[in-house]
C-alpha cells in the first residue's frame, strides 16, 4: 500500500528478523512477559512439591515409585523435540515451508511420545493405589507434573494449528511470529521439564 | 410433582431458608426482566451488542469496568450494612450464624476482588493509553477478554447467594475450615472457581499494561518522563505478574482437595493447613499494594493538578513506589505472627513490614509539599485526595503498630485489625478511585460531575467513614474479635457498635448521593468543551472530551514531565496554540476490529465454572472445550483491523474544534 | 526509658478514656493482669507514642498547607509552579522515619524473644489447650484432669499452654493475661501466660472456625496457690472420669457447657472431627 498509514503499534522495520516485522516485537515481548508469569506459577508448584515431598502418610515414597528408565526416555523425547522445534524455526528463517512442516511434525510426534509415556506412568501409579488422594506427596506430584503435562497437551494442539496456518499462508511475518512464539512456549516447557527431571525424578529417586 | 419441584427448589435454590432468599430471588428476576424490558422497549439490543459487548476500545472497556465496580460496591456495601445491622445491638437475632458467615465472606471477597480491582483496572484502562499518547493498549482483544472474564466471574460469584449458597469461610478461606470436610456445600467452590476465572483475566491485564507502557509511549516520553499514574500502573502490573500466578496455584490446590480428593490441606494424609495461609498471603499482601499503588498514582495526579504545581520529588516518588513493590513480597508472614513461626522469623517480618513505612512516608511528605507554594483548588476530586492524607495516615500508622509482632498478639484478628485495614483500603483505595472518577469523568463522558452534590457526597461519606471505623480500634482493644456474628450484653461493646452502625448507614447515604450526582449530571450536563477542564498537566487533557475513538489524531511529541503543561507553558516562549491539530500530519489510522469472541469465550468460562462448582462434569468439560475452541479460532483470524480514513479524522477533529 | 513509657501510657490511657463514652466497659488490653500482657502493653504504648510524633507532624503540615496555599483571587505571591523538589527535605523525611523504625524494632525484637520464654522463674504449670469445634478442652498432664470451656490456673506461676486442635484452626486469646496463639491440627504450639492476682478473666477463640465459633468463650479462673491445690484435689476426687461417650461428644461438632473430668482420654484417630464416625476405640 503506497499510502503511509499510522499503525496502532510501532511501524515495521524490514531490517528486523522476519518474526519481528509484524508489529515490532510487541506480541513477542508480551509473550515473554507471559512466560515470566508462568515461571512464577511453576515456581509455586515446585515449592509446594518440595514442602510435601516427605509427607507420604504411610503411602509409597518417590524412591519406591519412580522408574529411572521411564523418566529418562521421557526426558530424551522432550529434549529432542525442543531441538527439532529449533530446527523448524531455522527453516522458517530460510523461508523453507517444507522444512518447517517436516521438523515441526517431528516435534509433534516426539511430544506425543512423551505424553503417551507420561499417561502410562500416571495410570500405572493409579493402578497400584498411588493416586492423588493417597498422600499429600502424591497430590503435589500429580498436580506439578500434571500441570506440565497439560501444558504439553495444549502445546501440541497449538503447534498443529500454527502448522496448518503456515501450510495455508506460507511464511509471512505474521505466521513467522506465530511459529516463533509457539516455539518459545515449547522451549519453555522443555526448561520446566529439566527442573522436573532434576528436582522431582532424580532427587526423588535418591532421597 | 409440586412436592418434588419444591424439593429441587430447596436443594438448589435454598427456598427452605426463608424470606431473605425469596426476596433476593424476586428482586433478581424483576431486575433482569426490567433490564430486558427497557432494552427491548428502547430497541437498544443491537446498540448494546455493537457498541459495548463486542468493543475492544480501552475507553469503553474502562467504563464497563467502572459500571460493574459500582454495582459490586452496591452489593458489597449491602453486605456491609447487613453486617452492621446484625451487630448494632448485643444478642441480635436478625441473622443466624450461617447467614452472617456468608455475608462477611462475600463482603470481603467482593470488595477486594470484584470492586477495588475492577474499579482500578477501569481507571487505568481509561487513563493510561491517553497519558502515554497511545491509541489503545498493546492487546485490545485480550483486554476485552480480561474484562469479560472478570464480569462473568463476578456474576458467578454473586449467583451463589441464590443458587446453592454463598461461601462462608471468610475471604481468606483458611484451610482446613474451607476444605472438603468442614465446608461441604458448593459455596466454597464458587469462591475458588470465580476467583480463578477473574484471576486469569487480571494476569492478562497485568501483561497487557506492562507491554503497553513499556512499548507504546509517545516519542520523547522516557520512563522518567511518564505521568505518575502511569508509573503506578507499571509497578502494579509487575506486582500482578508476580503475585497472581501464586493465587492461581493456591486456588487450584484447594480446588483439587475439594473436587478431586487431593490432600494438600487435609490433616489426615500429610497435608499442611498452614500451607494455605502462606500461599494465600504470598499473593494477598502484594494484592493490597496492587489496589493501593494505583490510588497513590491518582493522588499524585490530582494533588499536582489542583495545586497547579509540579509533583514534588518526582524521582523519590518513583523510587519509593518501586521499593514498596519489592518490599510487598517480603512481608506476608505478618498476617500470621501468631501461628508460631518462631522469634527470629517474626522479628524479620516485623522489620520488613515496618520498612514499608519509609517509602510510604516519603510519598506522604512529597504530596504535602506538592501543595507548598501552590494554589490549592478544592474540587471534589481534590477533596477526596486531601481526605486521603489524614485518614490513610491513621490506617498506615496503626499498620506499623500491628507490625510490632508481640503487640500483634493482642491485636490479631480483633476489631483493631478490622479498623486498620478498612482505614487503609477505604481511605486509600476507595477515596483514590472516587477522586479519579471525578477527575477523569469529563474525559470519559464529555461533561463534568456536579461539584456541589459531589461535595455533599464527599463530606457525608468521609465523616460517616470515621464514625464507622474509628470505634473499631477501641472495640479491638476491648477484646472483640472479627467475624463474631453476635456478642453478649454486659461487655460494654454495645454503644460503640451502635455508633458504627449509624456511621455505616451514613456511608450508604454518601454512596447514594454520589450515584444521584452521576444521574443528575447526566441529565443536566455541564459540558466540557475544552477537553481540559482542570488546567491539566498530562496528555489526556490535550485531546477533546470525550476522547475520539483513535485518541490522538496526531501522536504528540513529549519534551518533559507533565508534557501537556509544558506545551501550555513553554519556557521563555509564547505558548503554542495547543488545541490545534496540524492537518498536514494526519494519516489514516489502523484500529483493531470489534470482536464477539471475548464475550463468548467468557460465557463459556462461566458455564464451565458453573459445571465444576456443582461437579457436573458433563457441563464443565464441554464448557472448557468451547473456551479452547474460541482461542484456536482467534488464532485463525487474520483480518482483524480496519483503518480510519483521513477524511473521517478531519471531520471528527473539526467537530471538536481542533481544526 | 521506663519513665517515658509510663508517661506515654498515662497519656494513652487518658486519651482513650476521654474518647470513650461513659458507661463503657474497661479496655481490657490496656489493663493487663499479668506480666505478658504488661510487656505487650509497653510495646503498644511505645509504638503509639512514636506514631503520635508522625501524626502531629503530618497533621500540622497538612493544616499549614491547606490554610496558607489555598487559591485566593489576585494573590500571586509564593506561587512556584515549577518547583521540582528539595534534596535536603527529602533526606530528612527518609531518615527520620528510619530512626523511628529503629527505635521501634529494637524493643520489638527484644520482646519477641522474651515472650517465647517463661515470664517468671516460678515452676511452670503445663496445660494442654485443645480446640475442637466449638469448644476448648484444657488437659492437665501433670494432674491427669481435664476441664472443658473453663480453665483454672494458679496465680503468679508461669502457665505453659500447649496448643493443639482437632479440626479447623482456632486461636487462644486471653487479652487480660496476654496475646494469642493459634491452635492448629497436627502442629503443637506453645503460649506462655501468667496471672498476677487471683481473679476471673475472659478468654475466647480469636480465629473464625465456623458456625459455633462465637461460643468458644471460656473463663480463666486464677486462684492462689493453695486454693489451686485444693481445687485440683477436689476435681481428682469428686469429678467423673471421661467415658467414651464423653469423648465422642467432645470430638463431634457441637457446643457444650463447662465440664470437669478427673481423668481424660488422650486423642486418637484422625484429627478431623467431622470424621468422628470413623474413630476406632483406643484398644482395637
Amino acid at each position: 500500500m503506497s499510502v503511509h498509514m499510522e499503525s496502532l503499534h510501532e511501524p515495521t522495520t524490514s531490517s528486523l528478523p522476519l518474526e519481528y516485522q509484524e508489529d515490532g516485537n510487541l506480541k513477542i515481548f508480551g509473550f515473554w512477559v507471559f512466560l515470566a508469569a508462568e515461571v512464577v506459577l511453576f515456581s509455586t508448584l515446585f515449592a509446594t512439591y518440595l514442602v510435601f515431598h516427605g509427607n507420604v502418610a504411610g503411602g509409597p515414597t518417590s524412591q519406591q515409585l519412580f522408574d529411572i528408565r521411564g523418566f529418562t526416555i521421557e526426558t530424551f523425547l522432550l529434549l529432542t523435540s525442543s531441538f527439532t522445534m529449533g530446527l523448524g524455526t531455522y527453516e522458517m528463517r530460510r523461508q523453507n515451508t517444507k522444512g518447517v512442516v517436516v521438523w515441526v511434525l517431528i516435534t509433534v510426534l516426539l511430544g506425543l511420545g512423551f505424553l503417551g509415556m507420561e499417561i502410562s506412568e500416571f495410570s500405572h501409579y493409579v493402578s497400584i493405589g498411588a493416586n492423588i488422594s493417597r498422600s499429600a506427596f502424591l497430590s503435589a506430584f500429580f498436580v506439578l507434573v500434571g500441570t506440565h503435562g497439560s501444558h504439553v497437551t495444549l502445546g501440541i494442539f497449538w503447534i498443529l494449528s500454527i502448522l496448518v496456518q503456515v501450510m495455508r499462508k506460507g511464511i509471512t511475518p505474521k505466521t513467522a511470529r506465530k511459529l516463533f512464539v509457539v516455539g518459545l512456549y515449547w522451549h519453555f516447557l522443555d526448561v520446566v521439564w529439566v527442573f522436573i527431571f532434576t528436582v522431582v525424578y532424580l532427587t526423588g529417586k535418591v532421597m | 410433582m409440586l412436592h418434588s419441584l419444591l424439593q429441587l427448589g430447596d436443594k438448589y435454590f435454598m427456598w427452605n431458608e426463608g424470606p431473605m432468599i425469596w426476596t433476593s430471588d424476586v428482586l433478581i428476576v424483576l431486575t433482569s426482566l426490567g433490564i430486558i424490558g427497557v432494552l427491548t422497549y428502547l430497541k437498544r439490543w443491537n446498540w448494546l451488542w455493537k457498541e459495548w459487548l463486542t468493543t475492544v476500545d480501552h475507553k469503553k472497556i474502562g467504563i464497563m469496568y467502572i459500571i460493574a465496580a459500582f454495582a459490586m460496591f452496591f452489593r458489597g456495601g449491602m453486605d456491609g450494612l447487613i453486617i452492621r445491622a446484625q451487630l448494632a445491638v448485643p444478642n441480635n437475632q436478625f441473622l443466624n450464624a450461617e447467614h452472617y458467615d456468608q455475608v462477611f465472606t462475600t463482603h470481603g471477597t467482593i470488595m477486594i476482588l470484584f470492586m477495588a480491582m475492577p474499579f482500578i483496572i477501569g481507571l487505568m484502562n481509561i487513563a493510561v493509553p491517553l497519558q502515554i499518547g497511545a491509541r489503545d493498549v498493546a492487546f485490545p482483544y485480550l483486554n476485552a477478554l480480561s474484562f469479560w472474564l472478570f464480569f462473568f466471574a463476578a456474576l458467578l460469584f454473586n449467583i451463589s447467594f441464590v443458587i446453592g449458597g454463598s461461601p462462608d469461610a471468610g475471604w481468606t478461606s483458611y484451610a482446613p475450615l474451607a476444605g472438603p470436610f468442614y465446608d461441604t456445600g458448593v459455596g466454597e467452590n464458587y469462591y475458588l472457581i470465580s476467583l480463578q476465572i477473574t484471576g486469569i483475566g487480571t494476569i492478562a491485564t497485568g501483561i497487557n499494561f506492562l507491554v503497553t507502557i513499556l512499548k507504546m509511549r509517545a516519542p520523547g516520553m522516557t520512563l522518567m518522563k511518564m505521568p505518575m499514574f502511569t508509573w503506578s500502573i507499571l509497578v502494579t502490573s509487575i506486582i500482578i505478574i508476580f503475585a497472581f500466578p501464586v493465587l492461581t496455584v493456591t486456588l487450584a490446590l484447594l480446588m483439587f482437595d475439594r473436587l478431586f480428593g487431593a490432600q494438600f490441606f487435609s490433616v489426615t494424609h500429610g497435608g499442611l493447613p498452614m500451607m494455605w495461609a502462606n500461599l494465600f498471603w504470598i499473593w494477598g499482601h502484594p494484592e493490597v499494594y496492587i489496589v493501593i499503588l494505583p490510588a497513590f498514582g491518582v493522588f499524585s495526579e490530582v494533588v499536582s493538578t489542583f495545586s497547579h504545581k509540579r509533583l514534588f520529588g518526582y524521582k523519590a516518588m518513583v523510587v519509593s513506589m518501586v521499593a514498596i513493590a519489592i518490599l510487598s513480597f517480603t512481608t506476608w508472614v505478618h498476617h500470621f505472627f501468631t501461628m508460631g513461626a518462631g522469634a527470629s522469623v517474626n522479628s524479620f517480618f516485623s522489620f520488613s513490614t515496618m520498612l514499608i513505612a519509609v517509602p510510604t512516608g516519603v510519598k506522604m511528605f512529597n504530596w504535602l509539599f506538592t501543595m507548598y507554594k501552590g494554589r490549592i483548588q478544592f474540587t471534589t476530586s481534590m477533596l477526596w485526595a486531601l481526605a486521603f492524607i489524614p485518614n490513610f495516615l491513621i490506617g498506615g500508622l496503626t499498620g506499623v503498630m500491628l507490625a510490632v509482632a508481640p503487640a500483634d498478639y493482642q491485636y490479631h484478628n480483633s476489631y483493631f485489625l478490622v479498623a486498620h485495614f478498612h482505614y487503609v483500603l477505604i481511605a486509600g483505595t476507595v477515596f483514590g478511585v472516587f477522586s479519579g472518577l471525578y477527575y477523569w469523568w469529563p474525559k470519559m463522558f464529555g461533561h463534568i460531575l456536579n461539584e456541589k452534590i459531589g461535595k455533599w457526597a464527599f463530606w457525608i461519606f468521609m465523616i460517616s467513614f470515621n464514625m464507622t471505623f474509628m470505634p473499631m480500634y477501641f472495640l479491638g482493644l476491648m477484646g472483640m474479635t472479627r467475624r463474631m456474628y453476635t456478642y453478649p450484653a454486659g461487655l460494654g461493646w454495645g454503644p460503640l457498635n451502635m455508633i458504627e452502625t449509624i456511621g455505616a448507614l451514613g456511608m450508604g447515604l454518601g454512596f447514594v448521593v454520589m450515584v444521584y450526582d452521576i444521574v443528575y449530571s447526566i441529565r443536566h450536563p455541564e459540558k466540557d468543551l475544552t477537553g481540559d477542564p482542570w488546567d491539566g498537566r498530562t496528555l489526556e487533557w490535550s485531546i477533546p472530551s470525550p476522547a475520539p475513538e483513535y485518541n490522538f489524531a496526531v501522536i504528540p511529541e513529549v519534551k518533559g514531565i507533565d508534557a501537556y503543561w509544558m506545551m501550555k507553558h513553554p519556557k521563555g516562549q509564547e505558548p503554542e496554540p495547543t488545541k490545534a491539530v496540524d492537518k498536514s500530519k494526519i494519516r489514516p489510522i489502523h484500529m483493531p476490529n470489534n470482536s464477539y469472541r471475548p464475550f463468548i469465550i467468557s460465557v463459556a468460562f462461566f458455564v464451565a465454572g458453573f459445571g465444576f462448582i456443582w461437579q457436573w462434569y458433563w457441563l464443565g468439560i464441554p464448557g472448557l472445550i468451547v473456551v479452547v475452541i474460541g482461542l484456536f479460532l482467534r488464532s485463525f483470524e487474520y483480518d482483524d483491523e480496519h483503518f480510519i480514513s483521513t477524511e473521517e479524522i478531519v471531520q471528527t477533529e473539526t467537530a471538536a474544534g481542533r481544526l | 526509658m521506663q519513665f517515658l513509657r509510663k508517661r506515654w501510657r498515662a497519656v494513652l490511657i487518658f486519651a482513650l478514656s476521654t474518647l470513650m463514652l461513659s458507661g463503657c466497659g474497661k479496655i481490657v488490653v490496656l489493663n493487663p493482669q499479668g506480666p505478658v500482657a504488661t510487656e505487650e502493653l509497653h510495646l503498644i504504648t511505645w509504638s503509639f507514642g512514636l506514631m503520635m510524633i508522625v501524626v502531629v507532624a503530618v497533621f500540622a503540615l497538612f493544616a499549614f498547607m491547606l490554610i496558607k496555599y489555598r487559591a485566593k483571587k489576585g494573590s500571586k505571591i509564593d506561587y512556584q509552579p515549577e518547583q521540582e523538589g528539595n534534596r535536603l527535605l527529602e533526606t530528612v523525611w527518609t531518615v527520620v522515619p528510619i530512626l523511628i523504625i529503629i527505635a521501634l524494632i529494637i524493643p520489638t525484637i527484644k520482646t519477641t524473644y522474651a515472650l517465647v520464654k517463661p515470664p517468671s522463674t516460678g515452676t511452670p504449670v503445663v496445660i494442654k489447650a485443645v480446640s475442637a469445634n466449638w469448644k476448648w478442652m484444657f488437659q492437665y498432664p501433670g494432674q491427669g484432669i481435664e476441664t472443658v470451656n473453663y480453665v483454672v490456673i494458679p496465680a503468679n506461676r508461669p502457665i505453659e499452654f500447649q496448643l493443639d486442635a482437632i479440626g479447623p484452626m482456632n486461636s487462644l486469646w486471653i487479652p487480660a493475661l496476654g496475646g494469642q496463639e493459634y491452635s492448629m491440627p497436627g502442629m503443637l504450639m506453645r503460649l506462655w501466660l501468667q496471672a498476677d492476682h487471683p481473679g476471673t478473666y475472659v478468654g475466647r477463640s480469636a480465629n473464625f472456625s465456623g458456625r459455633g465459633f462465637v461460643h468458644m468463650v471460656f473463663n480463666v479462673i486464677a486462684k492462689s496457690p493453695s486454693d489451686y491445690a485444693t481445687w485440683v484435689q477436689k476435681v481428682k476426687t469428686t469429678a467423673p472420669a471421661m467415658t467414651m461417650a464423653d469423648y465422642q461428644k467432645l470430638t463431634a461438632q457441637n457446643v457444650v457447657h463447662t465440664m470437669t473430668f478427673s481423668h481424660y482420654i488422650k486423642f486418637f484417630g484422625p484429627r478431623n472431627n467431622s470424621m468422628n464416625a470413623l474413630y476406632r476405640a483406643p484398644n482395637s
